[in-house]
C-alpha cells in the first residue's frame, strides 16, 4: 500500500504498534502503521497468549497495578475488536495455574505472590495448594506436581487471532498498515514533525511517531533521542496436535488453544538474535508437560519454535516521551498480550495528555539512568 | 453403507494376517501397511475430519497425515506407516482425537 | 559423547545407497536410517519381494536389487522404521522407532530424503479415491494392489510409466486424461538435441507411449478445469474439458500426477540455505557439485537436493560419500577426483534430459492457482479463497498468510500446501520468502521428548 504523510506514524505492526495505533484512531487521529518485513523476528508471531496476573509487579508496584488494571479492562477490549470484525479472540479469563515439581521453587513463588499482593491489597488474591490439595481439585495430574498456585483473574486469548482482528480493525477504522517497509532513518523535519526514510529511499514525514518495533526499536530510538537498549529473550515452544476434549486446567506453561492443540512453554534462554529451537529446551518443556499431567505423553508435537521477548533493562514496559525529539514517543514490553487492552485505551491518554491521562512516570526510561548514576 | 473396495480384489493365498476394521473381521496379506489392509478391504473414508469431510490415505508415503486411525487403541496412527500385525484392533476416527484411556479392562 | 560413526545417511533410496556403499567401501564406518520397513526408497520399494519384477519394473528392478544386496557391504548400521526428525548444527540427530527417540552422531550427515508428488490441487482431490500416482505404485509394490478401472489424470514421466506398470500388470486404466498440449513438446523440441546423451530413457519414453496406445487406453489431450465429485454409488465423477469440450468419467478411483518435488523440511529446518527453482517450480536445497550445502558436516544427495530421478541419485550419492570420505581423511583429494569421474559423466549424461522434460511438462497453472473453493491446506482445511482473502487483508509473506489461516500448521508441517501457498502469493504481486521449517519435522509423542531429558547432547561448539 502506499504510504502518505500522516498526523501519527506507528513503527511496528505486531501487537503492541496494533493496539496502540487501534486506540489512536478510535481517539480520532489519523495513523500509518509501518509493518516490517514477514521475516522479521515477531514476538507477535511465536508468543503464548496468556492475559496474566500471577508474579507480574512483584518487585516493581506500578507494574503490578498497570498489568491489575490490563487485566480487568481486557473484556471490553474484547468486545470492540469482536464488535469491527465479526470475530472470536477466544478470550477466557477463568483462572490459571502456575504448577511446580520443586519445592524450593513453590516456597519462592509463593513468596512473589505475596509480594504482589502487598502492592495490590484487595485488587489481588491467590491460593497456595500443596500437591495433594491440587490433585484433588484436578484429577490427573502427576505425582512429581509439589504445590499449584491459582489466581482467577489469570486467562488467555487467541494470540493469532488477536494480532489479525487488530490488523483488520485498524484498517476498519481507517488507518493504513504498510507491509515490507522498513523505517530505517528518522530525522526532525524542517519546521515541525518527522521525517521518515522507508527502505533507504523514500521519505514520508509524520506529526508525531510512536516506536513499537520490539528488537527493532534500538537504533530508530536512538536516533530520536532514546537511551533504552532492548535485549532479545528466547522463549521456546512446542504445540502438539489437536484434542477433541478439553484440557481441566489453564496453567503458565500449559495451555489448550481453542483449536483443540496443546501449547507448553515457558523457557527463558539468552541466545542473542537466534530464535533456532534447541533440543534441551524442547526435551525440558516436554518433561514438564508430562510430569503436570501424564496423560499428555501420549500426545505428538507438531512443531516447536523459539522466538525472542523484548526485554528491557530491568524487564518492565518503557513509556517515554522523547526530551530532545518532542512528539516521538517510545512504547516497549515484553507482554505485549496481557497489556494490549491499555495500549489501546489508557496509554492513548497518555500520549495526547488528555485530563484522563494516567500517570506512567514509573515507566519513564529516565529509570535507567537514575539507577545507573546511583549505582556509582 | 458400506463402499466396495477401489482395487481389485487379490489373489487368496494361505498366508494372511487377520484384524478387525471397526469390530469387522478382514483379512490382510502379511507386509501391508494398515493404510493397504484398509484400502483392500473398502473404499469407504478412513477417517472425517473436524469439520466432517471424508478422508482417506492420500500419498501412501508418511507425508499427508491424512490417513490418522486408531490402531489398537492408539489415535491418530498413520496408517500407511505401520505394518499390518495378527488380531490389530483398527477404528476409523471421526473428529480430533481424544486423550488415551488407560486400559483398564472394558470401555 | 564420542562420534559413533563416520557418516550418517538419512534416507535409503537410490542415493543413500550408493552413498552407503561408496562410504563403507573405503572403511568409513555408516548409519543408514530410513522411515521405511525395508530399503529401496520409492523406487525400488519392497522389489525384494516382487514376483515377476522383471517384467512389470523393467531394468528398474535388477539396479534396485544390486543396490540393496550391496548394503551386506561390511561397516553399514542399517536402521529402519526410523523417522528422523531433528538434525541440529551440532549434527545431532534424532529419530523415533516405537516411541523411542534416539540421538545419533557423526562428524558427516548426508541427506538423501528424496522426493514427493506436487500436490495437484482441484476441487474434489481430498475425497477418499483421489491419490496421486506414486501412491498407487506404492500399493502395487508393498501389497499388490492393484486400482481398480482407475482414471489418470495429469501429466509427465511417471503418469506414462504407471499407466505402463498397470497395463503389464492386468489392470489397464479406463483412461488417461492428460493436460499435455502439442504447444508444450514444441517448446520442448529446441532442447532435445542437448538430451542426446540420455537417449535411451528418451526412448524408453517413447516406447511407454506405444505401449499406452497399444492397450487402446482411452485417451483425453489438451485437459483442464477439473473437478471430481462423488457419485451416489460412493464413485468418482471428473469433470473437465478436453480441447475445450466438457467432458466427464465415473471411476472408482482417480490418479494424479503433476511433477515431483524435493522434500525439503529436514535441511530447511537444519538451516540449509534454498532457493526457488522456477523451471522446476519448486524450492531445493542450494549444494556445490558434491551435495555440500551452507552447513559444515551437512550434504545432501539424490531428488531432495534437486529433482533428477533414479541414476542422477546413485552417481549423486557417491560423489558425496567420495567427498565425504575426503573430508575425512579416509581417501585423499586425488583418490577422490579420480573416483569421481565416471559418477560425474554418468550424471551429466542422466541430466542431458533434464531441461527436455522440464519444459515439455512444466506445471500447469491452473493447477497451481486453484479455484477459491479448493482445499489447499489439507491438515487444516483451508482453501484458496481464505488464502486469497488474508492477502487483500494484508498478509505479505508465507509466515502471515500461515498465522492468520492456519495453512501449514498442521502435523504434514505444510508439505501438502506450501507450493500453492507460494504460486497464490506470487500471483498476487506479494514477496514469496522461502518458508520456514522447525523441528520435530514429523511427530513426536511429548513422551519420548520427556524421556530425551536425560540425555546428554553435543552442543554446537
Amino acid at each position: 500500500m502506499f504510504l502518505e504523510n500522516s498526523e501519527i506514524t506507528v513503527i511496528g505492526g505486531g501487537i503492541v504498534g496494533l493496539s496502540v495505533a487501534f486506540g489512536l484512531l478510535k481517539a480520532g487521529h489519523s495513523v500509518a502503521v509501518i509493518e516490517g518485513l514477514d521475516t522479521d523476528f515477531s514476538a507477535s508471531r511465536g508468543n503464548f497468549g496468556l492475559v496474566w496476573m500471577q508474579g507480574k509487579g512483584s518487585g516493581y508496584a506500578p507494574y503490578a497495578h498497570w498489568t491489575r488494571d490490563a487485566v480487568a479492562a481486557w473484556p471490553s477490549f474484547s468486545e470492540q475488536l469482536h464488535q469491527i470484525t465479526g470475530d472470536e479472540l477466544s478470550l477466557n479469563q477463568t483462572g490459571g495455574f502456575e504448577f511446580f515439581t520443586e519445592a524450593s521453587e513453590f516456597d519462592a513463588f509463593g513468596d512473589t505472590l505475596r509480594e504482589q499482593h502487598v502492592h495490590l491489597g484487595n485488587r489481588f488474591s491467590f491460593e497456595l495448594l500443596d500437591g495433594d490439595q491440587v490433585r484433588r481439585l484436578l484429577p490427573g495430574l502427576g505425582p512429581n506436581v509439589v504445590g499449584a498456585s491459582f489466581c482467577e483473574l489469570d486467562g488467555h486469548v487467541n494470540p493469532l487471532k488477536l494480532l489479525s482482528m487488530l490488523k483488520s480493525s485498524v484498517v476498519a477504522l481507517g488507518g493504513t498498515i504498510v507491509s515490507g517497509a522498513k523505517v530505517t532513518h528518522i530525522e526532525k523535519a524542517p519546521g515541525a514533525g518527522f521525517q521518515l526514510s522507508i527502505n533507504h529511499s523514500k521519505t514520508v514525514q509524520s506529526n508525531r511517531i510512536i516506536l513499537c518495533a520490539g528488537l527493532g526499536s534500538s537504533t530508530l530510538a536512538e536516533q530520536v533521542g532514546f537511551k533504552t537498549q532492548v535485549a532479545p529473550q528466547r522463549g521456546e515452544l512446542l504445540i502438539t496436535e489437536k484434542l477433541g476434549e478439553r484440557l481441566p486446567f489453564l496453567s503458565s506453561t500449559i495451555r489448550q488453544v481453542n483449536e483443540g492443540g496443546i501449547q507448553i512453554g515457558g523457557t527463558q534462554a539468552d541466545a542473542g538474535y537466534n530464535d533456532d529451537e534447541s533440543l534441551s529446551a524442547i526435551a525440558q518443556l516436554a518433561k514438564h508437560a508430562v510430569d503436570v499431567f501424564p496423560a499428555l505423553a501420549d500426545l505428538r508435537v507438531i512443531r516447536s519454535w523459539g522466538a525472542l521477548r523484548v526485554m528491557s533493562p530491568d524487564g518492565y514496559p518503557v513509556y517515554s516521551q522523547s526530551q530532545t525529539h518532542p512528539g516521538a514517543y517510545l512504547v516497549s514490553c515484553h507482554s505485549g498480550v496481557t497489556l494490549a487492552s491499555l495500549h489501546a485505551t489508557a496509554l492513548i491518554d497518555w500520549i495526547d495528555d488528555t485530563p484522563n491521562a494516567p500517570d506512567l512516570e514509573a515507566f519513564d526510561e529516565h529509570r535507567f539512568s537514575v539507577q545507573s548514576s546511583a549505582q556509582h | 453403507m458400506s463402499t466396495a473396495s477401489r482395487f481389485k480384489a487379490r489373489p487368496s493365498t494361505n498366508h494372511f494376517i487377520s484384524l478387525t476394521i471397526d469390530g469387522q473381521s478382514v483379512l490382510a496379506k502379511p507386509g501391508d501397511s494398515v493404510a493397504a489392509a484398509m484400502l483392500a478391504y473398502s473404499g469407504d473414508a478412513m477417517r472425517h475430519t473436524v469439520k466432517g469431510s471424508p478422508r482417506a490415505a492420500y500419498c501412501m508415503m508418511g507425508v499427508c497425515f491424512d490417513c490418522l486411525v486408531e490402531v489398537d487403541g492408539y489415535p491418530n496412527t498413520q496408517a500407511c506407516m505401520v505394518q499390518v500385525k495378527e488380531g490389530m484392533v483398527i477404528r476409523r476416527q471421526q473428529g480430533l482425537r481424544k486423550l488415551k484411556k488407560e486400559p483398564t479392562g472394558g470401555e | 559423547m564420542a562420534n559413533e560413526f563416520d557418516l550418517i545417511i538419512v534416507g535409503a533410496g537410490p542415493a543413500g545407497m550408493s552413498a552407503a556403499y561408496t562410504a563403507a567401501k573405503n572403511k568409513a564406518k555408516v548409519l543408514l536410517l530410513d522411515e521405511q520397513p525395508y530399503a529401496g526408497g520409492q523406487i525400488f520399494r519392497n522389489i525384494e519381494s516382487q514376483v515377476n519384477g522383471e517384467s512389470i519394473y523393467g531394468d528398474e528392478y535388477e539396479t534396485g536389487k544390486a543396490l540393496i544386496n550391496r548394503l551386506g557391504t561390511q561397516g553399514i548400521s542399517l536402521e529402519f522404521r526410523a523417522s528422523v526428525w531433528r538434525i541440529d548444527e551440532a549434527r545431532n540427530v534424532l529419530w523415533s522407532r516405537d516411541e523411542v527417540s534416539h540421538i545419533s552422531t557423526a562428524r558427516h550427515v548426508l541427506l538423501t530424503g528424496g522426493a514427493q508428488e506436487r500436490p495437484m490441487l482441484f476441487p474434489g482431490w481430498t475425497l477418499p479415491g483421489v491419490m496421486p500416482v506414486g501412491a498407487a505404485q506404492i500399493l502395487m509394490k508393498s501389497s499388490g494392489l492393484l486400482p481398480r478401472d482407475a482414471v489418470l489424470v495429469g501429466s509427465g514421466p511417471l503418469l506414462y510409466w504407471v499407466a505402463v506398470q498397470l497395463i503389464r500388470a492386468g489392470a489397464p486404466p479406463k483412461a488417461l486424461v492428460d493436460t499435455q498440449t502439442p504447444a508444450m513438446y514444441l517448446k520442448a523440441l529446441k532442447h532435445l538435441p542437448q538430451a542426446l546423451p540420455a537417449m535411451v530413457t528418451l526412448l524408453k519414453g517413447v516406447r511407454y507411449l506405444q505401449e499406452i496406445r497399444a492397450a487402446k487406453i482411452k485417451r483425453f489431450s489438451r485437459s483442464s478445469d477439473f473437478a471430481v465429485t462423488e457419485t451416489d454409488h460412493n464413485e468418482l465423477c471428473l469433470s473437465f474439458k478436453s480441447k475445450g469440450f466438457a467432458q466427464q468419467i465415473t471411476a472408482p478411483i482417480i490418479l494424479t500426477h503433476h511433477g515431483i518435488i524435493p522434500a525439503t523440511n529436514l535441511a530447511r529446518s537444519a538451516g540449509v540455505k534454498h532457493e526457488w527453482n522456477e523451471q522446476q517450480q519448486c524450492i531445493q536445497p542450494v549444494v556445490d557439485g558434491w551435495g555440500q550445502t551452507n552447513i559444515s558436516g551437512l550434504h545432501i544427495a539424490g531428488d531432495s537436493a534437486g529433482i533428477g530421478g533414479a541414476e542422477v541419485a546413485q552417481a549423486s550419492g557417491q560423489l558425496a560419500a567420495l567427498n565425504i570420505l575426503c573430508l575425512s581423511s579416509y581417501i585423499s583429494k586425488l583418490e577422490r577426483d579420480t573416483a569421481s569421474r565416471k559418477a560425474f559423466t554418468k550424471r551429466r549424461r542422466a541430466m542431458s534430459i533434464r531441461a527436455f522434460l522440464d519444459v515439455a511438462y512444466t506445471p500447469l497453472a491452473e493447477l497451481q492457482l486453484p479455484s477459491n473453493e479448493t482445499i489447499v491446506c489439507r491438515c487444516e482445511e483451508v482453501t484458496a479463497g481464505e488464502i486469497r482473502r488474508s492477502v487483500e487483508q494484508g498478509a505479505d509473506g508465507p509466515r502471515q498468510v500461515k498465522t492468520t489461516v492456519r495453512a501449514g500448521m498442521g502435523p504434514c508441517q505444510g508439505r501438502l500446501c506450501d507450493p500453492t501457498v507460494r504460486t497464490i502469493l506470487a500471483s498476487c504481486q506479494v514477496p514469496t520468502s522461502l518458508p520456514n521449517a522447525r523441528s520435530p519435522v514429523k511427530p513426536v509423542k511429548l513422551g519420548e521428548l520427556a524421556a530425551l531429558s536425560n540425555s546428554t547432547f553435543h552442543n554446537h561448539d
